[in-house]
């Protein structure tokens, strides 16, 4: 018996050795066939924001793959939240409990953070959950383009909750809002030092906050290419393809949690502009 | 970043690209997301979107889904409230029933003490009417008693007589009957 199974650990780390040799063959053999231009990595490519009828320059008002994959995520929370909770029943669908599951979410969230007066801006904050949690998902679908992976949309996004945010704070609060930058809690002589640092962090948020979706989505969706593009080298495919699915698996979390990240953070300022003294 | 590299193989391999057809039918040169002349139109449409996706869900979406939530929540409170008020009919019931219980068990215990008292009575009217009737016998029969004690005096003192009257015969004197008799009475008197 221990016999046995000594020689099974060991069968199984020579075979992990050997999978883990031949990995490294392929990939040296790989980067050999790709400088001789036998394998194409363009892992950017599905990026690319291109017209959708014909070929040409993209206007404002050109109607590009973006435009569609943003119709989509739009019929898909139309599909899930109006027309799946249409039943308006007391005992629901499972469309209809889909639908009052993301709404219960998203506006405890608002609650819990924000606290009551929050939930007026909760429409709003729905919006956003929404539209990148659709995003997301049908990015991750074959052949589609993950309109979240932009840096324009992603920013455009962040902007909104910026400004909206810090408008919101001078309107409520008037001159007290700049209290969020002035730390009460902090002895005197800090307290100008924290207020550069809490003045660079505030002016950072809408970057990082926008920077954080688009460069996970993007990164996801490029490692996959990156994998599929090794999947064409009929050595290594069953690994790249173990990867891919990996990866895959990984993307389907990501997509969720960045927009959930995305939403709580919205939460979060929204709480500074409302309350602004920590 | 591969960016550059990239960036030098785009146009090297744009002749194959068109044979492989990319993934949207474009070719990327450099990251997509820095072009910026697409950037009013990825703005442009993400606006529309938004305005779109923020009057399903205002107008149409989560008025419709809080008015949902609302409902069963009301239902549910409903349903609770009435379970409440069930449960307390079913307490006022289970008291109810235990006075109807108590209750009969006291009428019963009423019953039972009348019906043996009137039992009692009974027993104790056939008891006197037999003191009675026994009484009344040995009255009776005392009476008789006296009566045969009062014969058997006027028997004895006869006999007694008639005895004596002998004796005196027998003795050789003349019986006086006046005389016995006083004697004889005189005796059994004594």
């Amino acid at each position: 018996m221990a016999e046995s199974s000594s020689n099974a650990d060991g069968s199984s780390k020579m075979i992990g050795l050997i999978l883990f040799a031949v990995v490294i063959l392929m990939l040296i053999i790989a980067m050999l066939t790709e400088g001789s231009g036998e394998m194409a990595f363009h892992p950017m490519d599905q990026f690319v924001v291109s017209p959708l009828f014909g070929e040409g320059a993209v206007h404002w008002y050109t109607i590009t793959n973006a435009t569609l994959w943003m119709a989509l995520a739009i019929g898909g929370i139309a599909l899930l939240l109006v027309v799946g909770s249409r039943g308006r029943a007391i005992v629901p669908s499972r469309a209809q409990s889909m639908a009052e599951l993301a709404f219960g979410m998203v506006h405890k969230m608002v609650e819990d953070i924000c606290g009551r007066e929050g939930l007026k801006y909760f429409p709003y904050i729905m919006t956003l959950f929404c539209f990148i949690t659709f995003a997301n998902f049908l990015g991750l679908l074959p052949k589609s383009f993950a309109t979240t992976s932009h840096i324009a949309v992603t920013g455009l996004l962040a902007l909104f909750v910026f400004f909206a945010v810090t408008i919101l704070g001078f309107v409520k609060h008037g001159t007290h809002f700049l209290g969020l930058f002035w730390v009460t809690a902090a002895p005197l002589p800090l307290r100008p030092i924290l207020a550069v640092i809490e003045v660079i962090s505030y002016f950072v948020r809408p970057v990082s906050h926008s920077i954080r979706l688009a460069g996970n989505i993007m990164a996801g969706h490029a490692v996959i290419k990156v994998f599929a593009g090794f999947a064409a080298v009929a050595l290594i495919s069953p690994v790249s393809v173990l990867a891919i699915t990996a990866i895959y698996g990984l993307e389907v979390l990501v997509a969720f949690i960045q927009a959930y990240v995305f939403t709580i953070l919205t939460c979060v300022y929204l709480r500074d502009a409302l309350h602004p003294g920590h | 970043m591969a960016t550059e590299e990239l960036d030098a193989a785009g146009s090297a391999h744009s002749a194959a690209d068109a044979a492989h057809g990319g993934s949207n039918g474009a070719e990327a040169v450099g990251m997509p997301q820095l072009h910026f002349d697409t950037f009013p139109n990825q703005i442009f449409w993400l606006l529309v979107s938004l305005v779109v996706i923020y009057w399903l869900l205002s107008r149409i979406a989560l008025p419709r889904i809080s008015a949902v939530l609302a409902d069963r929540q009301g239902t549910i409170s409903g349903d609770l409230s009435a379970a409440e008020d069930y449960k307390a009919k079913a307490k006022d019931a289970e008291a109810a029933y235990e006075k109807a219980l108590a209750d009969a068990r006291t009428k019963a215990q009423a019953i039972v003490a009348e019906a043996r008292a009137d039992i009692q009575k009974d027993v104790d009217a056939a008891i006197a009417k037999a003191d009675s009737e026994i009484a009344a016998k040995t009255a009776q029969s005392q009476s008789r008693i006296a009566e045969i004690q009062a014969g058997a005096i006027d028997a004895i003192e006869a006999v007694a007589k008639d005895t004596a009257q002998s004796v005196v015969v027998a003795l050789g004197g003349t019986a006086d009957e006046s005389a016995i008799n006083a004697a004889v009475d005189k005796r059994v008197k004594g």
